[in-house]
């Protein structure tokens, strides 16, 4: 059912397993707990770090299979997506996977317009067991988008760090698991900030507004979450947006809302003003959220996947940063409840 | 009390790279450029010998000081040789250290992974 610009899932879309692999940098974050996997080598042992995002996200995929309990060859789609150029990552996933593939580009906003699009498919019966993840690393982004990182250029404190990491979950139409109930496609938002090392500033508005939609689409108040959280805003984006909500009425309890960039690593990590990447809020969602969800811990979270859809040449041509959010409501499952 | 003038000198120029970065938002590249073209231009209006005279290293070490040897080696040899000399001294001067530079590249490119 389309409510404004929300699908609400009828049907059944459930979460029947979900993973998250991480580098060496998020071994030493908070979170490190929540990861399936993590590697003590930023090359994981490949020869260069596209191939290492690869593995990544292979590794994420196989791990998140394999917890559902579900073969293979029954994984019906593959949605995925990532930040390197003609996304190789995910198609070489797929190659490796061979499951019929659909890739995606929503920068760092991917994760959540994948699970977005696996519920749909699922609820509305186009397929019962569908796979989506996307995958981000820190020396792939550094020299996509920082050219020549070798010269060690100097970062201002705005600037936020790529992780280095893959996220996954196979989304099915019956079962057990956290269920997905609803999900908010995002409008492409351009506030006019250039600054490629002010991500996070320019990714608030557009979180902004998918938030304002989804809760005034479904008529919701501030209290019916437990836990709403943006996927790479930073400490920047995380200030504006919340001043913003502030401004718009949505006054989340203390502790409610949150960033997923904010949560990866320790204080005392040199991240500057966060984790950013699409393994931001594929990690902490796939990973550390949906683990709390099956403690019984959390009951509805809504995940704000932010994405800014700049490449190298629009910022050097001086083109200012149009940023997105999608926004995706789990609760949990029942026999998760108390 | 040369110490103390090429101290504040050099620091000077250095604040003046880091203002460009942060207040007018150049690029770490564009920067630099903007440094060696400032030296070009204070050689060519003789303005750079003096601020060598008067704060040493702090005026020599900055990279202005390129730009500044660059119209230098131009200009002394342009006196002797007139309009090709513009061309043939521009790395009179700075051939030392465009050869370093080659040369400790290709060395450090032959033991390490030239690229991320």
């Amino acid at each position: 059912m389309l409510k404004g610009r929300t699908w609400i899932f009828d049907h059944e879309a459930i979460i029947a397993a979900s993973s998250a692999v991480g580098g060496p940098f998020e071994a030493q974050g908070p979170l490190a707990g929540d990861f399936d996997l993590l590697f003590d080598d930023l090359w994981l042992g490949q020869d260069s770090f596209e191939k290492a995002e690869k593995k990544l996200l292979e590794q994420a995929c196989q791990t998140a299979i394999r917890k559902s309990g579900i073969r293979q060859e029954e994984i019906q789609f593959f949605l995925a997506g990532d930040l390197l150029n003609q996304i190789i990552t995910s198609s070489f996933a797929a190659r490796t996977l061979s499951i019929p593939y659909l890739g995606l580009f929503g920068a760092c906003s991917t994760s959540m317009e994948g699970l977005a699009l696996a519920a749909l498919m699922v609820s509305a019966g186009f397929a019962d067991r569908v796979l989506t993840g996307t995958a981000s690393h820190n020396g792939a982004a550094e020299k996509q988008f920082r050219y020549p990182t070798e010269y060690g250029a100097q970062k201002p404190p705005t600037a936020q760090w790529t992780v280095t990491g893959a996220g996954a979950a196979v989304v099915v139409s019956s079962g057990k698991g956290p269920r997905i109930t609803s999900a908010t496609i995002g409008r492409v938002i351009d506030k006019g900030i250039s600054d490629p090392f002010n991500m996070g500033a320019a990714m608030a508005p557009a979180a902004v507004d998918t938030i304002k939609t989804h809760f005034q689409d479904l008529q919701l108040s501030p209290t019916d979450y437990d836990l709403v959280l943006t996927g790479d805003l930073g400490k920047v984006g995380h200030s504006i947006a919340t001043e913003l909500l502030t401004k718009q009425g949505l006054i989340f309890p203390p502790g409610v809302f949150g960033d997923c960039g904010l949560m990866i690593y320790r204080d005392d990590q040199p991240v500057f003003a966060g984790a950013s990447g699409c393994a931001s809020s594929a990690c902490v969602t796939y990973g550390h959220v949906l683990n709390r969800m099956l403690q019984g811990e959390l009951k509805r979270v809504l995940i704000v996947a932010t994405g800014a859809l700049l490449s190298p040449l629009s910022y050097q041509q001086k083109e200012t940063i149009p940023c997105i959010a999608h926004a995706v409501a789990i609760h949990a499952g029942e026999e998760s409840s108390r | 009390m040369i110490f103390f003038w090429s101290f504040v000198v050099g620091g000077l120029i250095c604040v003046i790279g880091q203002l460009l970065m942060d207040v007018f938002k150049l690029t770490p590249a564009h920067t630099t450029s903007t440094l060696v073209v400032a030296g070009a231009i204070l050689d060519g209006l003789n303005l750079y010998e003096p601020l060598i005279d008067f704060a040493g290293a702090g005026a020599t070490v900055p990279i202005t000081s390129f730009g500044n040897a660059l119209v230098h080696g131009a200009m002394a040899e342009a006196e002797k040789h007139g309009l090709v000399g513009v061309i043939t001294g521009i790395f009179e001067v700075t051939s030392a250290g465009i050869s370093a530079a080659i040369i400790f590249g290709f060395i450090a490119a032959l033991l390490f992974r030239p690229k991320g």
